[in-house]
This record gives C-alpha cells, sequence and structure tokens, in this order.
C-alpha cells in the first residue's frame, strides 16, 4: 500500500439492528473495513447476511445503530444515493437488466457520474456526444478486466450463468465503489469457476483498491479469498476474526454442524449450559 | 339534523352496494393478484340478467311475487357466476405466469368488450328482450312497489331496508364461506402463497373459479339491489360503481375481506356527505381523490398489511 | 463550427419532415389530409406514451387527461392573442407564431400536470399506479366539465383552424427524434434500467424516482402538444375527447406496436388510425375490435408487433452500421475462447 492509510474506514457499522415488527433479522451488528481490506460473512441460511448488506446499502433503513460510509452517516437515504457515496452490490438472485445488453447494463453504472442533462441529449450536443464516449469507452474497461469484453452486445438474458455473475460484479465496478459488497458470488459456479473467481476478487481489490465485502457459503471459497471473517447466526455476530481462528471456534461448529456434533466430538463451548 | 341522517341512510344503502361490489375485486385480488378490470361490467351483466328473466318469468311492480323475484336474483346470480368463471378461464388462466402487466391489459380488454359488446346493434330478440341491448337505457322491472316511510323528517323506504338487509345477510353468508368452509379455507390459502397451496393438495385452478363465481355472484346481488331503485340500466352503468367499489376495496386493504366491506361503507359514507354538504357536482372525483389520498398516505388500506419486497 | 454541427443535427430532421410535409399536403385531397393529420397526432400519442410504459415500464393509462390540459392551454391562448398582430408582421405568420407559442404554452401545462401526477403517484406498484392515473384522467375532465371559464360540458368553440399537416408532421418528427434521442443515451438506458429491475437500478446509482417522474412529465408534455394540434384541427375542445376511452386506445395502440419499439408505436397508430377513418361505418365496432384486438394480442403475442425492437433490428447490417463510434468490432459469441 502506497501512501498514508486514509482516515475514515470506508465502512463503519455500529450496532445495527434491522427489525420486522417482533423479528430481529439483524441485531447490534458491528463491522469496519478500511480500504483494501477482504472481509467475508459466513452464517447459515436465514442468519442475516443479506439483511446486513441491505442495511448497509440502503434498501432496508436501520431500526438501530448507525452506518457510515466514509465517515459519513447514511441511515435512511436511499439505495441510490449511498451508492453514489461509494457503495456497490451484486445481489444472491442475479439482477442483471435481463433485455438490455452487457455493454448498456455496465454503461448504466456509469450514469450517475456524466455531465450531460435533457436538453443536451435531445439536441445531441458535443459535450453530450462526448459523454457518451466517455461512458462507453469506462463500460467497455470493466467488461474487459471481468473478461466479457466479447460478449458486449449480447443481452443478459442469454449470457451463460457463469458470465452473468461476472457481468453483475462488473456492473458493480462500473458505479466507481469503494465498498463492494458480493452476495455469494460463486453461487452456483464449479469448482473450478470457483477458483477462478477467488483470483479475479484478489486482483480487483488489489487493482482498484476496493474494500471487499462477500456472502458465501463455500467454505473454500470464503477462506481462501478473506483476510476476516465475520460470523452471523439468525442476526447475531457470534464471531469473527481470522479464518483459522473462526473455523475454530466452537460456536461456529455449533451453529453449522449442530450441536449433536459437538457431543460427539466432546468439543466445549465457552458459557454454554450442557 | 334530519339532512344528516338523510345522508346516513343515503350513504349507507350505496355503501353497501359499493361493499357487495367491492368484496369481488377484493377476493380475486387476494387470490390472483390481479385487479379484475372488467368486475364492474360484470355486474352490468347482472342488471340485464335481471331485466331479461324478470321479462321471461313476468315479474313487475304490478305482479310482485316473492317466489319471482328470488328466482329472478338466483337465475342472475348463477349467470354472472357463470361468465365470471368463463373469463377467467378464458383471458386470465392462460396468463397466469406471464406479468401482472399483461393481465392487466387483458382486464382492461374484457372491460372494453364487455362494455361496447352490449352496445352493438341487436342481433336477436326485439323490444325489451333483445340482445345486445344497445347504448340507449333499458328499463328494469323493479320487483316491488315503492313505499316509503317518514322516520321524524328523514325519508326511508322499503327499498333502502331491504337493500341494506340483503346486502348484509349476503355479507355475512360470504363471511361464513370465507372462514369457515372447506372452500374458505382454501381460498385464503391460496391468496397467501398459491404454488405452496397447490403443494398441499388444494386444485388451484377451482379455487380461482370458484372465487370468480362468489365475487360476480354479489356484483350480480348488488346490481339487482340498484336497478330496483333505479330502473334505467345501460350498458356503462358498471363503470363508475365498478371504479368506485375498487377504490373501496383500496381503502379497506385490497385482498381483506372485512376490509372491501368497511371500504365500501367508508366510500358511500363519504360520497354522500361531501356531494351533499359540499361540492356536489363532483361527486364522482369523490372517489379518485379518496383513492389517491389513501394510496398516498395508507397504501395497505385501512385494514390491509404491508408486503415487504425480499432483495 | 460546433454550433453549426449542433443545429445540423437537430434543425435537419425536422425540416426535412417539414418539407416532406408540405409536399404531401398539396398532393393529397382534404379527405386523405384530415386522416393523415388524425394519424399523425396519435403517433406523438403514442410514441410519447411509449416512453412511461415502453422504456420505463410503468403503467400509465390516463395519457388522454394531459393531452386534454395541453389542448385547453393553447386554446385558450389563441383566443386570448386571436386579433394580435406580432411585430408588425403579415397576419398570416403572426398567426403561426402564436400557434407555435400556444402549443408550447400547452406542453408546458401539460408537463406541470404531469409532474403533479406523477410526484406523489410514482411511488406506487404498477396495478396501483395504473388505476391512480386512470384517476387523474377523470378528474381532469370532470374539472373542466364543470368549469365555465373551460367551457364546461359544452366546451369551447370557434377556435380558428390552425393545424396542418405541415404542423402536424413536425411536431410527431419531433415527438420520434427525441423518443429516440432520449432511449439513445444515458438517461434513456436509466428508465430501460428502471423497467428492469427497478431495485437493482437504484443499486447502480439510478435515482428511480426522479427518472419516473421526468419520463412522465416529457411524457405528458407531448400528450399536451397532441392535443394542442388536435383542437387546433377540430376547431373545439370538448371535454369529451380527453376520456378514458381517448387514453385506451392510445394504450391499445402502443402495446399493439409493443411495448419499448418507437417505430411500433408508430405504425400501430398509423394502422389503427388510418383503418378506422377508412371503414367509418364500423366505427360502433370500434371499441369492439380494439378490445378483442386487445385481448387476443395478450394471449398470442403480448410483444406486439415489434416487441421492444425498432427497424432497423430488421436489417443487422443496417443496424451494424448505426452504432455510435467504437473500437474494433469483437469476435461474436461463437468464437468465445
Amino acid at each position: 500500500m502506497t501512501g498514508p492509510a486514509p482516515s475514515a474506514p470506508v465502512l463503519e457499522a455500529s450496532k445495527v439492528t434491522v427489525q420486522f415488527g417482533g423479528l430481529k433479522a439483524l441485531a447490534d451488528f458491528d463491522l469496519r473495513l478500511q480500504a483494501g481490506e477482504l472481509v467475508g460473512m459466513i452464517g447459515p441460511n436465514g442468519a442475516g447476511k443479506t439483511t446486513a448488506f441491505n442495511a448497509i446499502t440502503g434498501v432496508y433503513a436501520p431500526t438501530a445503530g448507525e452506518v457510515r460510509v466514509a465517515g459519513e452517516r447514511v441511515n435512511g437515504q436511499r439505495p441510490f444515493q449511498i451508492c453514489q457515496r461509494g457503495v456497490a452490490r451484486t445481489f444472491q438472485n442475479i439482477r442483471l437488466f435481463r433485455e438490455l445488453s452487457a455493454l448498456d447494463n455496465v454503461r448504466v453504472a456509469c450514469h450517475h457520474g456524466h455531465a450531460a442533462g435533457f436538453l443536451a441529449a435531445f439536441l445531441r450536443s458535443a459535450s453530450f456526444l462526448a459523454d457518451e464516449a466517455r461512458i462507453t469507452q469506462r463500460a467497455e474497461g470493466f467488461l474487459e478486466v471481468m473478461g466479457l469484453v466479447h460478449r458486449r452486445n449480447e443481452l443478459a438474458r442469454n449470457l451463460p450463468y457463469g458470465e452473468q455473475r461476472r457481468l453483475e460484479i462488473a456492473r458493480a465496478l462500473a458505479t466507481g465503489p469503494k465498498l463492494l459488497c458480493l452476495d455469494e458470488p460463486a453461487a452456483g459456479m464449479n469448482a473450478s469457476e470457483k477458483v477462478a473467481l477467488m483470483e479475479l476478487i484478489r486482483k480487483i481489490r488489489d487493482d482498484f483498491r476496493l474494500a471487499i465485502l462477500v456472502i458465501e457459503h463455500d467454505m473454500r471459497v470464503v477462506m481462501g479469498v478473506s483476510e476476516r471473517l465475520v460470523v452471523l447466526d439468525h442476526g447475531v455476530t457470534i464471531a469473527s476474526g481470522l479464518p483459522d481462528a473462526v473455523r475454530r471456534d466452537p460456536r461456529v461448529i455449533e451453529a453449522y454442524l449442530g450441536d449433536a456434533y459437538l457431543a460427539e466430538h466432546q468439543i466445549a463451548v465457552p458459557g454454554a449450559v450442557s | 339534523m334530519t339532512e344528516f341522517f338523510q345522508h346516513l341512510v343515503s350513504g349507507l344503502s350505496v355503501g353497501t352496494i359499493y361493499a357487495l361490489i367491492a368484496l369481488g375485486y377484493t377476493m380475486v385480488y387476494g387470490v390472483l393478484k390481479l385487479i379484475n378490470f372488467a368486475h364492474g361490467d360484470i355486474y352490468m351483466v347482472g342488471a340485464f340478467s335481471g331485466m331479461y328473466l324478470s321479462n321471461a318469468i313476468g315479474l313487475s311492480e304490478e305482479h310482485p311475487s316473492f317466489l319471482k323475484t328470488v328466482a329472478v336474483f338466483v337465475g342472475a346470480m348463477v349467470l354472472c357466476a357463470g361468465l365470471g368463471m368463463l373469463i377467467e378461464r378464458l383471458a386470465y388462466r392462460p396468463l397466469r405466469h406471464r406479468p401482472r402487466l399483461t393481465a392487466l391489459i387483458t382486464a382492461i380488454g374484457v372491460s372494453f368488450l364487455l362494455e361496447y359488446g352490449f352496445q352493438l346493434p341487436p342481433l336477436i330478440g326485439t323490444g325489451n328482450a333483445r340482445f345486445p341491448p344497445g347504448p340507449t337505457p333499458a328499463f328494469f322491472p323493479p320487483p316491488f312497489k315503492y313505499v316509503g316511510w317518514d322516520l321524524a323528517g328523514v325519508t326511508v323506504s322499503n327499498y333502502d331496508v331491504i337493500s341494506l338487509l340483503v346486502a348484509f345477510g349476503f355479507m355475512l353468508g360470504l363471511q361464513w364461506v370465507v372462514y369457515r368452509t372447506k372452500f374458505g379455507t382454501a381460498m385464503r390459502a391460496v391468496s397467501f402463497d398459491s404454488q405452496v397451496a397447490g403443494l398441499m393438495g388444494i386444485n388451484v385452478n377451482r379455487v380461482i373459479a370458484g372465487t370468480f363465481a362468489l365475487g360476480s355472484a354479489l356484483a350480480a346481488v348488488a346490481a339487482l339491489l340498484i336497478a330496483s331503485s333505479r330502473p334505467s340500466i345501460n350498458p356503462l352503468m358498471g363503470l363508475m360503481p365498478g371504479i368506485k367499489a375498487f377504490v373501496a376495496a383500496v381503502v379497506g386493504g385490497i385482498g381483506s375481506v372485512p376490509g372491501a366491506m368497511v371500504g365500501g361503507l367508508v366510500l358511500g359514507l363519504a360520497e354522500e356527505y361531501v356531494a351533499g354538504y359540499a361540492v356536489s357536482e363532483y361527486r364522482d372525483a369523490i372517489a379518485f381523490a379518496v383513492l389517491i389520498l389513501v394510496l398516498l398516505v395508507r397504501p395497505a388500506g385501512l385494514l390491509g398489511k404491508t408486503r415487504m419486497e425480499k432483495v | 463550427m460546433k454550433l453549426f454541427g449542433l443545429a445540423a443535427r437537430s434543425a435537419a430532421p425536422l425540416v426535412l419532415a417539414g418539407v416532406a410535409a408540405w409536399l404531401l399536403q398539396a398532393q393529397l385531397g382534404q379527405a386523405w389530409g384530415v386522416i393523415l393529420m388524425y394519424a399523425g397526432i396519435n403517433v406523438v400519442l403514442a410514441v410519447s406514451l411509449n416512453v412511461v410504459n415502453g422504456f420505463t415500464g410503468q403503467f400509465s393509462i390516463g395519457h388522454a387527461g394531459f393531452m386534454a390540459v395541453g389542448a385547453y392551454t393553447a386554446a385558450k391562448i389563441t383566443f386570448a392573442l386571436q386579433e394580435a398582430q406580432l411585430f408588425h408582421l403579415p397576419l398570416g405568420a403572426s398567426q403561426q407564431i402564436i400557434f407555435l407559442l400556444a402549443l408550447a404554452a400547452g406542453m408546458g401545462m401539460a408537463a406541470l400536470a404531469g409532474l403533479a401526477a406523477g410526484m406523489p403517484s410514482l411511488r406506487l406498484r404498477g396495478d396501483y399506479l395504473a388505476i391512480v392515473t386512470l384517476g387523474f384522467n377523470e378528474i381532469i375532465r370532470v374539472v373542466i366539465e364543470n368549469t365555465p371559464f373551460l367551457g364546461g360540458a359544452t366546451g369551447l368553440s370557434g377556435l380558428p383552424r390552425r393545424t396542418t399537416l405541415v404542423w402536424v408532421g413536425l411536431g410527431a418528427v419531433a415527438t420520434i427524434l427525441m423518443a429516440r434521442r432520449l432511449v439513445g443515451s444515458t438517461h434513456g438506458r436509466a428508465l430501460l434500467a428502471i423497467r428492469e429491475d427497478e431495485v437493482a437500478a437504484e443499486a447502480m446509482g439510478v435515482d428511480t424516482t426522479s427518472y419516473k417522474v421526468r419520463a412522465f412529465v416529457i411524457s405528458s408534455a407531448f400528450a399536451g402538444l397532441a392535443g394542442g394540434l388536435l383542437v387546433h384541427m377540430l376547431q373545439l375542445c370538448n371535454p369529451a375527447d380527453f376520456s378514458f376511452i381517448k387514453s385506451f386506445e392510445v394504450v391499445t395502440m402502443v402495446v399493439l406496436g409493443g411495448l419499448g419499439s418507437v417505430t411500433g408505436s408508430v405504425l400501430a397508430a398509423l394502422l389503427l388510425t388510418i383503418s378506422l377513418q377508412v371503414f367509418t361505418e364500423f366505427q360502433q365496432y370500434r371499441m369492439v375490435v380494439y378490445a378483442l384486438l386487445l385481448i387476443v394480442l395478450m394471449l398470442t403475442r403480448p410483444s406486439g408487433l415489434f416487441g421492444s425492437r425498432e427497424l432497423w433490428d430488421l436489417f443487422p447490417a443496417w443496424r451494424a452500421r448505426r452504432k455510435e463510434p467504437q473500437p474494433p468490432s469483437s469476435p461474436t459469441s461463437e468464437e468465445v475462447p
């Protein structure tokens, strides 16, 4: 890393709680990410991982707690505002613009940096045309990073599954984020694709100096790529720290494998009632 | 003061009519998540069915007959139920898995088809028995003579009383069906999650068809009650009541059966009081104003629940 | 030099359209002229509605309401300035300029109406938005019918005839240009993204509410243009011309042509208007035909005639030449390494 570390963390979530009626989908969630950090978020299904994403990106307004992006409080802001502050995401179930081409998908993400207004668009002014060229060039750059330039004119819905996932990442990158949130980016991929994706994620982090938050189920993917792990279960953070330590944490084992496993292997959970 | 109570009577009267029609909207929306634009026109068909049946069996003010009235009611209800099921089968079922916009456009198409189909020049029959009836208003023979009572300055007619009693009776009947019968439970299950309901062994197609039948039959009842006191019927008569009943359903919370009843009464009373005390020319616009207000302030309606979309 | 390029790009198509319409007008008889004017006005309506329904994926079925706002505004201005003569210009030229002002004012008011209607309602989901737009349409009509200043239910008559095929041609081409240039811009892509997946669009930095409102405003403005053109052809303003039946007709055209296809909207508008005028004895069947058409269309080919494609999508070679300047073409999908 060259130069001094930035003063404010890219993401600072403090005691974030998301409550639906009586159900606390996320409780007292704390997370701090500096630029360049790669953190994995794991936990059984329904643990609240996507809820955490949604709270960070503005889909849900936190019931309690605070989310700060690059030092600024973003509670209650709309997702597009938080995106413009520097948070981009992909979705658990792919949400591409299906009837648009791959290039157009990425160009939409380049939209909010543009300068020319509606009138310039109608008149096709020179500044508008320059803007469009700039957007197209930028979008193609991101397609290239994800190895999708040859698909630029293909409709998103016609792309093979793995390429759709990569396109979603390209699109998120094109928004120029400081924090990239990937929601199960390797879902549905085979082993070799997953390895390639891991390397790609690391490369993206290095090339773009991003903070990356990854939700993943596949242990090998997330262990291999994360510097730190956060484990959620029923909305509560049950463990966090280095991957090796987390992997051996009895509470994490219990959450994934159940207490029968613990008993069988005679692992004691500190503070638990037996 | 008497004016207040007069408006109360009229408001309740028209409110129960809206409620009966609104029930059809809300039940269909509950199971299909579709606004059946054609529902108001099924109401219109109910009125015309009643007219044709009354003329066929010789029911009118001069020759009242309780049995014949019941026969006309049952006949019109059966005809409308059949029409409702037919529309569902031909126009909506094929689109069940398409985007909702497609079904919505189709519903609008069916609505206009009924409205303007009924205005075409007659193909068969003559006079009051001609079909299609054409655009000029037709005469609906009232099943019994009008009798008005003066209660401390407030005019209450036998139509008002009968209309209220019949409407409430049917609403109670519907409550029983929805909450105390197997069919009603199946209907509610389908409205929660039709896929899972199907997996649990419910014949979703039959339930939906039955829902349409039920809603259409209620619309027929509403039409007959209205036509009895306002005997001029025409092919476009379902338009405004249909839209207003839809507003009532939304106000009460679309998908909620008690909501439709409450919404209907609320709208009927609101309309009466605003038109009575304030601006009567804008009577028709009141429903829309109420709708827009409700959708902006409390989109789920009075008794509805908000649904969160999982991202 | 830059300004010249700008002017050329914007003015050239309009000038061409104007000249073409002027020549056509001279050739055609009265009857066909009127039919084409109706068709052109419907083109303006269909293409402008497509911006909201087709590009942005919202469901607006109250287009005629904005038409009414534009029509009455333009009419009032024409009446007010009927005797005026601008800058000592010859009467003819002065009248044309006033007409242009009237149309522009109509567009402006219609845009404002679109803003008023759009802002609160665009938070709503599809079916609710449809009902609310219908509601606004009806409210506008009821208000007009009850306002003596606007002529009430009988309307305003005695409007001078100003609309010619040239004006309609210019209006239609301007609308088509607007739609095409919008969809081919980053703003248009934002609208398409909203149509495709609003949640994702918002997550990618698009202010979805603002854009939906803008689409509404633009669409309403051009509906106002159509209204202004119509009443200066009919020489009267009647609220019955702007009921939801008219809205439904426009929706039919847009759906028939294909939501999202400007070509489709143009062709459907031309097709329906011309066939309607030609077969006038079937007028009373018109609504039934429209209704059946809509139902059958939805059941068999919901994407309409053109889906969301344009004319040039039928000719791939032509399409490749039309795309903006780009780096050397990449290998096609069959040649994935």
